[in-house]
């Protein structure tokens, strides 16, 4: 089987009516992922024992009629800790790491009678925008296999994109969300920060990280969203905001909504395809009855920079904590503590996590930090202050997710700051802590194309508003892959 | 002053050690050159004008969150220990520490 | 050529809180190695703190207790260093804004009065412990890991070795009675931190810091600076510099030795924690606490000469310690009077204490029982000398009014009772009345004693006298 032809509702009620059961699907699934899996490379690891049980156990208690996702499989990212279930980061140096307590997320997740089919593969620790840079395997683009899925979360895009999984988990610290959903045409959403407890997550820019789904359809996508979100007393910087029924208030009208596009979105460096998406996506929204009016990020240009000294620098304290000692790779034959440190760290992470762990020292480090660190946290503010400023005559921005369509697999792998700019569009979304959306809004050249949606601080409503009139209007979203491509 | 800075081997191996990390000698060059034109991009913020402005370390809408002070012993020793690479004990083993004025507060 | 020194102190103070500052694990040390962790206190992938409200209040209270201006508005800093005890990598500690600077506290040498003020004073977690083993390895316990701490820095307002010795004890008294703290060295619930150097007189720039360790009592702290003051001077008469290094003291030899010379400073990359949101203290929090702030020292020492009448000298030995205070406090309450308190508490108790080698609220000895004692004294129930009997029993726990009465220990006062039996005395020691006409006065003290005898020391001295005088005087 395949998800291509369902969604959450159709499913849900399949499972109502006992027309099939939670072991079948999650059985079926598991067929169709194992079988994918040697042309994508989705997964890490796939828990094939446990979710069958777990699927038993959830039809011997029975599908309970008004939890929309009771018996239903999803993946989640190797980065979100799950108890009993190794999760890696994609790094060596949690190769064999076995979790003793469950992320939030998760919890919420067994809660519902959420069955996880399996951990999927990341850019290690999250860091990449390519999942290349994983230490156990690179991931490829449903849609052309020569293709990189995006990244971080290249794994749960590119899963939810093949039709494996009807839902998966992701985590954006810089686009890690919307770039693999707009590589890999499905849709992916970056809650506003503090929406999401972050208990659990690997932590990468504590200051930015989010988890969010990754879904075939919008509904879908706020049907999850309602699972995951809330405040948590794990995690202080969760919002303790009400949380809203993000499924309510979809109904295809964008009438008399204002929307703003940044003329910094379409400028150098974006494809000439992408650029087209977006127009004729401000199009589509126009004759929805809606107003596009073209607006100015002027900090834009200065996000890659503070957002990259930002997150290396967050990441740079945040992975010191894998230093061989407590728990994960501890190097061979070491003579000393010393050695314990430096010859684990230098053996167990990647070159990536190398270099912006050397780039968030040095940005802290004596002598600099006044000139990187707190620099790039004030330019921070001027980013928020210009989304501010927009967002006072609008309700929603729109641009592209990515300057470009899924790259090669190999073509920027040894520019890293190429691979950089490449977040240029993404990144400012998580400097200032705004809910993000991208949704396939066209293709370039066989490959799938992201528009990008922006809102307010905790307005995910907006952003399922619009996403979901966009849906409605364009078809899509309901283009498949058809796995293979030029290899 | 960031913005003549430039990055050499010899900083690159300083970061390295605040940071417990080692670079064979071609390693070194590729990060030494690599972080040099990052570093690059990362200058061009000096052209910001950032006077009077505070800066932004945290988005969160929370403010003064804290927990009541009640105490929960989790008892998870066992996993803990389990998960560790060496142990002795009930203790986590690690090679002699030499310089017993290192640890700080 | 003539020095001045300038001594500057770091003060840890171990919080007595129910949980850890940043996870909720116990704060309880004696365990077993590691029982009283979790993911939070392990630094595991994924997890975050959260900030214990009761340290922040405890904080405050200390900031309080030493004068200090509260930051409204203060957080958190990561301090980033690889440690095995350290689990993190990072300490979360407060550099930026700590939430309480310019304090001060009064100190007493030789009778003169000074002013030491406090830098700052901020919150933030201990380390776990790692102990050493002669077969190459070390050993991780993480218990202590987490537990929440106070770090007070001085202004460089010491002078002398002594005044770091006032300067401890004042601050160890005064923190001791906000109740946030046992603050005992002896314990590692109060730890010191210390550096030193010298200028010559009239120069207004600070020589060369030394720090000293391993200095694990104030009268250590006061040696090993002595002999730091007078090691600097020697090398700075013989023409020699002081490097900025870390050296040990040594108990046995009273000396100090160089651990390490210190290169520069340490980088320790202090950024905001981004996984804890801004503190903001109300005024009226503040307010909240101060209401519930138990008096200070210097207070509770001026009424007790004021309102209680006691000496200067006796009010100051009975505020050293909360305890010894609040004892004595109560024990008035209780209706005792208060010069005899005083009396009891520095006499037979602090003797008990001593003796026993115990904490007064460690023992069976209450307030009221120990009122309820003297009040027996006052009114001639018991004598003074069946009241060190009582006293004995107070130490067991006993009730003293019961305890007396089922003893039979009450004193007989009632002249009525009294008068036979001294009539009897006299009676039967004539001998004893013709010394006392012949004016020897050593015959009423040995008929006193035997109505002693004959009542088990229970008769009321006062009262026997007075008899057997006008018992005598009437023959």
């Amino acid at each position: 089987m395949n998800y291509y032809d369902t969604d959450l509702t159709t499913l849900h009620e399949k499972l109502v009516n006992k027309k099939l059961t939670a072991e079948q699907l999650t059985r079926d699934t598991l067929a169709k992922i194992k079988a994918d899996n040697e042309a994508i490379n989705a997964y890490i690891t796939i828990d094939e024992n446990a979710a069958i049980e777990t699927a038993k156990a959830i039809d011997a208690k029975g599908i309970n009629p008004d939890n929309l996702w009771a018996g239903i499989p999803i993946a989640v990212k190797d980065n979100i800790v799950t108890k009993g279930l190794r999760t890696t980061a994609a790094s060596k140096i949690l190769e064999n790491f076995n979790p003793i307590y469950d992320a939030t997320v998760i919890e919420k997740l067994r809660a519902n009678d959420v069955i996880v089919i399996g951990k999927t593969n990341l850019d290690e620790f999250a860091m990449g925008g390519s999942t290349e840079t994983s230490y156990f395997k690179t991931t490829r683009n449903p849609w052309n296999l020569s293709k990189v899925p995006g990244g971080s979360s290249g794994g749960s895009a590119a899963t939810v994109s093949a039709g494996g999984v009807l839902a998966a988990l992701g985590t954006d610290t810089g686009g890690s969300i919307r770039q693999p959903a707009s590589f890999t045409g499905v849709v992916g959403v970056k809650p506003t920060y503090g929406r999401v407890s972050r208990w659990g997550i690997i932590a990468f820019g504590s200051s930015l990280d989010q988890v969010g789904p990754f879904t075939r359809t919008v509904k879908d996508n706020a049907a999850l969203l309602n699972l995951i979100a809330g405040h948590d007393e794990h995690d202080m910087t969760s919002s303790d905001k009400e949380v809203p029924d993000f499924t309510a208030g979809l109904d295809g009208s964008v009438k008399g909504m204002r929307i703003a596009l940044p003329k910094e979105y379409l400028g150098e460096g974006v494809d000439e395809n992408v650029k087209k998406a977006v127009l004729d996506a401000a199009n589509t929204f126009k004759e929805l009855g809606a107003t596009v009016d073209e607006v100015s990020l002027p900090h834009s240009k200065y996000g890659i920079a503070a957002y990259y000294i930002i997150s290396s620098s967050e990441a740079s304290s945040n992975l010191q904590r894998f230093d061989g000692i407590r728990y994960g790779f501890r190097a061979k034959d070491v003579k000393n503590l010393e050695d314990v440190y430096v010859r684990s760290r230098s053996e167990g992470f990647g070159d990536e996590v190398k270099r912006r762990i050397m780039l968030g020292t040095y940005s802290l480090s004596a002598g600099f930090y006044d000139a990187y660190f707190r620099k790039a946290a004030e330019v921070r503010t001027l980013m928020i202050n210009d989304f501010k400023k927009v967002f006072e005559d609008h309700d929603f921005i729109i641009g592209p997710t990515a300057p470009t369509p899924a790259f090669g697999i190999g073509e920027d792998s040894n520019d890293p700051k190429k691979m950089y700019m490449n977040d240029v569009l993404t990144v400012p979304v998580n400097m200032a802590g705004l809910p993000g959306m991208s949704l396939p809004a066209g293709f370039s050249n066989g490959l799938p194309v992201g528009l990008q949606i922006i809102a307010k601080p905790f307005d995910e409503q907006t952003l399922y508003k619009a996403g979901y009139a966009f849906e409605q209007a364009t078809d899509f979203h309901s283009k498949t892959p058809e796995i293979g491509g030029d290899k | 002053m960031a913005n003549e800075e430039k990055i050499d081997k010899a900083q690159v191996e300083h970061v390295a050690s605040l940071a417990k990390l080692e670079f064979n000698d071609a390693d070194l060059g590729k990060f030494t050159t690599q972080l040099a034109d990052i570093m690059g991009l990362f200058n061009t913020l000096s052209e910001v004008d950032t006077t009077g402005v505070e800066p932004t370390f945290s988005v969160t809408d929370q403010f003064n969150t804290m927990r009541e002070d009640m105490a929960v012993n989790s008892h998870e020793k066992d996993a803990l220990i389990k998960n560790a690479p060496d142990t002795q004990d009930g203790y986590i083993r690690v090679p002699a520490i030499i310089d017993e004025s290192e640890g700080a507060n | 050529m003539n020095f001045q020194t300038t001594i500057g102190l770091e003060v840890h103070v171990e919080l007595k809180t129910n949980s850890k500052i940043f996870s909720p694990s116990p704060v309880e040390f004696g365990d077993d190695p590691n029982a009283n962790t979790n993911v939070i206190d392990w630094g595991y992938p994924g997890v975050l703190p959260t900030t214990n409200k009761g340290v922040v209040e405890s904080g405050i209270k200390a900031a309080l207790a030493l004068h200090a201006e509260i930051e409204k508005h203060n957080h958190f800093d990561r301090k980033n260093y690889f440690y095995p005890d350290n689990p993190k990598a990072y300490q979360i500690t407060q550099s930026d804004k700590p939430i309480a600077h310019d304090g001060w506290i009064e100190i007493e040498v030789d009778g003169e009065k000074k002013k030491i003020g406090i830098a700052e004073m901020h919150i933030e977690e201990d380390a776990g412990k790692n102990t050493h083993n002669p077969n190459g390895y070390s050993f991780v316990d993480l218990n202590r890991q987490g537990t929440p701490l106070i770090e007070i820095v001085s202004k460089p307002d010491i002078a002398s070795p002594d005044e770091a010795y006032a300067y401890l004890e004042a601050l160890r008294q005064r923190i001791q009675f906000t109740g946030v703290s046992d603050v005992k060295m002896e314990e590692g619930s109060m730890r010191v931190d210390v550096n030193i150097s010298i200028r010559p007189y009239g120069s207004d720039k600070f020589g060369t810091k030394t720090e000293l360790k391993n200095l694990n009592s104030f009268s250590y702290v006061r040696k090993g600076l002595a002999y730091e003051e007078k090691r600097q001077q020697q090398v700075l008469m013989s023409g020699g510099t002081i490097q900025q290094e870390t050296r040990r003291f040594d108990e046995a030899t009273g000396q100090t030795i160089l651990m390490r010379v210190k290169e520069g400073s340490d980088d320790y990359r202090y950024f905001p924690e981004p996984d804890l949101p801004a503190l903001s203290i109300s005024d009226n929090w503040i307010h909240n606490i101060e209401e519930a702030m138990p008096e200070m020292p210097g207070k509770r020492r001026a009424r007790y000469v004021s309102e209680l009448g006691l000496k200067d000298y006796d009010a100051m030995v009975l505020t050293q310690t909360k305890e010894m205070s609040d004892f004595f406090d109560e024990t008035v309450a209780n209706g005792a009077d208060a010069k005899m308190a005083a009396n009891y508490l520095m006499g037979d108790v602090n003797a008990y204490l001593n003796d026993q080698q115990v904490d007064l609220q460690d023992t069976k000895l209450t307030p009221a029982n120990l009122a309820a004692m003297i009040k027996m004294i006052s009114d001639g129930t018991i004598s003074t000398k069946i009241a060190k009997k009582v006293f004995k029993a107070l130490t067991k726990g006993e009730e003293p009014v019961a305890w007396v009465k089922s003893k039979g220990l009450i004193q007989l006062s009632d002249p009525a009772q009294l008068q036979p039996i001294i009539k009897g005395i006299v009676d039967d020691n004539q001998q004893s009345v013709d010394d006392f006409k012949n004016g020897k006065d050593r015959a009423v003290g040995y008929l006193v004693g035997q109505v002693m005898k004959q009542t088990h020391g229970q008769a009321n001295p006062k009262v026997v006298n007075e008899l057997l005088m006008k018992e005598l005087n009437n023959r």
